[in-house]
């Protein structure tokens, strides 16, 4: 075996699936903060992500035809995309949330489920018939900005895209406002406290409702971005693209211990890494036995072992109160 | 200050509250004692909105409160300390008390931490501790202090004395009655209805959702049925 070539592509594919990764977190944060407060799984959520990327591409779509694509500074484009997608895909998971969930919020468990389930079938054809009607097309190509796709040789064997460093950078910026907004308001303060004890949280005067709607605002919005990242660093979509991405991110919302933020975060990086280590790696280490279309199956594997072991996920601590 | 009427509240088909009536005067302690399931949890939770009366009046200052959101009774001047504390347990000391002065945005809220810290100096020397690692004691001085963040014209107190080493009690109640004594006006739900009595001005006696007996906490202290139900006599 090559061992030089082997250790000479890590850094790559360490960087790929930190990008990866970070999607998935950002993704992460809408499955989690929802079962935090609800303790339910959106499974509308691929679509609420999936939607953003729709936008995204619609808006740079009609920028281009209206040729300001190349007239305007990209990173402005990017923060208008950006912007767009977050706004559609927040105000769109707060109005799932007011038709479909908040009036079974009494009813069995099960109830709320299917009801998510079949969200997710009528966003997934809304999508498919309006871009049928309205561009006759099933999959929708990002167009590209040449300074997207230059790239920096960093090393030999290790280059970065700009597009690659969009993503890590918005994608940063993002986790850490989420941060500082849940650990360093009042309303945060406030989100984590309706997640704990709703009943209690109104004998302190907050609203539950607004801050249930707020919650899905705020993971509907960072979903959004990870919509439009995705277009952005993969290129193509259709309107049952979001659907393996939002179950993985679902999964990396469980491996971090679903409800807690921050095992979001560190999940999501976790599920990326792992995939693009087996799809670079399996190939070469097995001599061609398991190729890398074998890369969901070593993740997933890794994830059932960390869970055996750990079963609320990497940070899912649940700290009790004394009696 | 506060007046019920005629109070009904069902649990689903459970008639759990049949016709409560009962007055608060502004700066009583008043005392709602009564067995297990008799309806004083249930009283509380109507009057700070988190169950709805099916029939009945409830008023505070001449204004209705029945139906009324929880989030919007505290606006009406009511803090409530629920059964069983309920503080945040993933929340820190201060964070908690943030939570209480929630709707707050007077400058008066710098000087009511000031007041809870000397009310529970405990809480201060744990202001950055998270709240689920706290000992009994301190986490209902922390339900107390929370409540008091809102800074309450009514206070609501659901058993503050449950689970409590006897020397703890001892100091919550004496507090209770200091916090009294400072204006605030105060309901007060308990088990220990020795203790109860010892600082309410008065008192009612509820058995199974109706009002069975009212009077001074002199008088109820020396009623023989009383002593024989509630003072283990």
């Amino acid at each position: 075996m090559d061992l030089p070539l082997l250790l000479g592509i890590l850094p790559q594919v360490l960087l790929d699936g930190l990008i990866l990764g970070f999607m998935y977190a950002l993704i992460a944060l809408g499955y989690t903060m929802v079962y935090g407060v609800l303790e339910f799984i959106n499974f509308a959520h691929s679509e609420i992500f999936i939607v953003g990327a729709f936008v995204g591409v619609e808006l740079l779509l009609g920028l281009k035809s209206a040729g300001l694509l190349d007239a305007l500074p990209w990173p402005l484009v990017l923060v208008l995309v950006l912007v767009a997608g977050m706004a559609a895909s927040g105000v769109l998971a707060v109005t799932v949330e007011r038709v479909a969930y908040r009036p079974l919020r009494h009813a069995p468990r099960l109830i709320p489920l299917i009801s998510a389930i079949g969200i997710s079938f009528f966003l997934q054809d809304a999508i498919r018939l309006f871009e049928s009607l309205w561009r006759n097309a099933f999959n929708l190509v990002y167009p590209t900005m040449d300074v997207l796709n230059v790239r920096f040789e960093l090393t030999q064997t290790v280059d970065v895209s700009v597009k690659s460093l969009v993503v890590i950078v918005a994608a940063l910026a993002m986790l850490g406002v989420l941060h500082l907004l849940v650990n360093r308001t009042k309303v945060g303060t406030a989100i984590r406290a309706v997640a704990e004890d709703q009943a209690a949280a109104s004998l302190m005067g907050i609203n539950v409702n607004r801050i249930i709607s707020l919650t899905f605002l705020i993971g509907g919005a960072m979903g959004g971005a990870a919509g439009v990242l995705f277009g952005v660093q993969y290129g193509l979509i259709n309107p049952y693209t979001g659907f393996i991405p939002g179950l993985k991110a679902f999964t990396a919302a469980v491996l971090g211990g679903i409800g807690n933020i921050p095992g979001a975060m560190l999940g999501g990086l976790v599920l990326g890494l792992l995939e693009a280590l087996a799809a670079s790696y399996l190939s070469l280490l097995t001599g061609g036995a398991f190729g890398a279309e074998y890369k969901d199956i070593f993740a997933f594997s890794v994830l059932i072992v960390i869970l055996i072991f750990r079963p609320k996920g990497l940070l899912g601590e649940v700290i009790r109160g004394r009696a | 200050m506060l007046r019920i009427d005629d109070l009904h509240v069902y649990y689903g088909e459970i008639h759990a509250l049949k016709g409560v009536g009962l007055e608060v005067c502004r700066g009583e302690i008043v005392a709602l004692l009564g067995n297990n399931g008799a309806g004083k949890t249930t009283t509380l939770k109507t009057i700070s909105g988190l169950l709805s009366p099916r029939r009945g009046h409830i008023t505070l200052e001449e204004r209705s409160l029945a139906g009324v959101a929880a989030h919007d009774v505290v606006l009406r001047g009511v803090a409530h300390v629920p059964e069983g504390r309920r503080i945040f347990n993933r929340l820190t000391v201060r964070e908690n008390l943030t939570m209480g002065a929630y709707l707050r945005t007077d400058d008066g809220i710098e000087p009511d931490l000031e007041r809870v810290f000397t009310l529970f100096p405990r809480l201060k020397e744990r202001i950055g501790q998270v709240a689920g690692t706290l000992s009994g004691g301190e986490q209902q001085m922390l339900a107390i202090g929370r409540a008091l963040m809102a800074s309450p014209r009514l206070l609501l107190l659901d058993e503050p004395s449950m689970g409590l080493a006897p020397v703890l009690v001892e100091q919550i109640f004496a507090t209770i009655r200091e916090i009294n004594q400072q204006g605030t006006t105060i309901l007060l739900v308990e088990q220990n209805a020795a203790m109860a009595l010892e600082i309410a001005h008065r008192g009612y006696v509820l058995e199974t959702g109706v009002i069975a007996l009212t009077g001074s906490a002199a008088e109820l202290g020396e009623n023989a049925d009383v002593r024989r139900a509630y003072l283990g006599e």
